[in-house]
């Protein structure tokens, strides 16, 4: 145990995000009710979301945008240490809209199998396509 | 099936645990992750584009492709919903309630929805007295949030934000009209048709500018051949069609976040909902 601690505080980032996304995953596959599938889909997108954020992370950087010097003429002198990685973020950003998407398909579809059988438990689906 | 699936999620769990242990400890400047390519935007971007948010820049230009299908996969998502759920049969009862009376109008056996004057109103099956305070409180918030999403589109290029927030922005005032109100104000005031043509017009905003940039004498999506066209300093040509694709962005995402809320709210009789 006083091996593995030192471990788990010089990454613990990266367990809370494992945890968070197994979490998502127990739920896609265990849970019998298909709006907390969705929902379990979503919690998992959201680690993978804050996992990228983290990659972005570096110590004593401020956030990606330019600070400018208004003297015009010459751009400023950037340094490549002094800002976050900017691509995560960019990758996250279309990430979170495109989950809304998913996500919005998804109840659609749950909304058409409510309609249609009733029900949203996968359990009485089977039940309900067995019987037909 | 609930034992199987702790097991597998466990057992996940602790691969991915394990594979943590080569990860490069957190806030590292030295990562892989931070020393090749994002390098070089950062560095180069201000140079090559004169935009000084990096995050927008590397979205709408240096990424544009990846962008542009994702907006299209917005508008898909959209489209996927209409078509899932968009129900055209009308309804055969409705209500109508007399305002200063309190008395309910029950009418049967028609589709044609009554024009009613100024003393009656129409009511829905999940019907609640309407309330004052949420009325007013979000007739004065909405402008002012639709005004903040016009910024924050507007300023992308400098400061954080771009098209995607701001649609979500602007298409969350537009459902916070349909939560105050009912679903029927807002399908009144904007008609399924514009929620409809502004995702269409939104994707055709992006590939259009991008697809401008080609007979200007670039490739696709290279805004810097837009030169001749835009009055003013040439340094901003860049900054200026990145503006542009981030209206387009911003357009489609706040149609498509419509879109979906009234087609699932009301399961595509946009009558009804909450």
């Amino acid at each position: 145990m006083t091996d593995l601690l030192p471990i788990i505080v010089a990454k613990y980032n990266y367990w809370l995000y494992v945890i968070l996304m197994m979490i998502g995953l127990y739920a896609m596959i265990a849970k019998n009710n298909f709006i907390k599938k969705v929902v379990g889909m979503n919690i998992f997108q959201t680690a993978i979301i804050l996992f990228y954020l983290s990659i972005g992370y570096k110590k004593d950087a401020t956030l990606p945008i330019i600070e400018l010097a208004h003297e015009g003429g010459h751009g400023p002198v950037v340094h490549a240490i002094d800002y976050i990685n900017p691509l995560p973020h960019v990758l996250m950003l279309t990430a979170i809209v495109v989950s809304v998407a998913t996500f919005g398909v998804a109840m659609a579809i749950a909304l058409r199998i409510y309609q249609r059988y009733q029900t949203l438990e996968e359990d009485e689906l089977r039940m309900r396509l067995s019987e037909e | 099936m609930k034992i199987l699936g702790f097991i597998v999620a466990c057992m996940t769990g602790i691969l991915l645990l394990y594979g943590t242990a080569d990860f490069p400890a957190w806030g590292d400047p030295a990562c892989p992750a931070a020393t090749h390519v994002s390098n070089v935007y950062i560095e180069k971007t201000f140079e090559q584009t004169h935009v000084p948010n990096i995050v927008t820049a590397v979205l709408a230009d240096y990424r544009g492709y990846d962008t542009m299908f994702e907006t299209s996969v917005i508008f898909c998502a959209g489209l996927a919903c209409f078509l899932l759920l968009r129900d055209f049969r009308k309804k055969k009862e409705h209500f109508y309630r007399h305002v200063p009376t309190g008395v309910i109008l029950h009418v049967k056996n028609t589709e044609e929805t009554l024009s009613v004057g100024k003393e009656f109103e129409y009511m829905d099956r999940e019907w609640v007295p309407p309330d004052l305070i949420i009325k007013t409180v979000c007739r004065i918030l909405i402008p002012f949030i639709q005004i903040y999403a016009f910024y924050v589109v507007a300023h992308g290029d400098f400061s954080p934000g771009g098209g995607f927030q701001g649609g979500v922005i602007f298409g969350a005032s537009l459902i916070l009209i349909a939560i105050a109100y009912n679903l029927k104000t807002l399908v009144k005031r904007i008609k399924e048709k514009i929620f409809g043509i502004c995702a269409a017009v939104g994707v055709l905003i992006y590939a259009g500018i991008a697809a401008i940039c080609m007979p200007m004498g670039g490739r696709f999506l290279n805004y810097g051949k837009l030169a001749p066209l835009i009055p003013g300093d040439p340094d901003h040509v860049r900054a200026l069609g990145m503006l542009g694709i981030e209206i387009g962005v911003g357009i489609a995402v706040m149609a498509v976040m419509c879109i979906i809320y009234i087609n699932i709210v009301s399961e595509g009789r946009h009558d009804e909902g909450l």
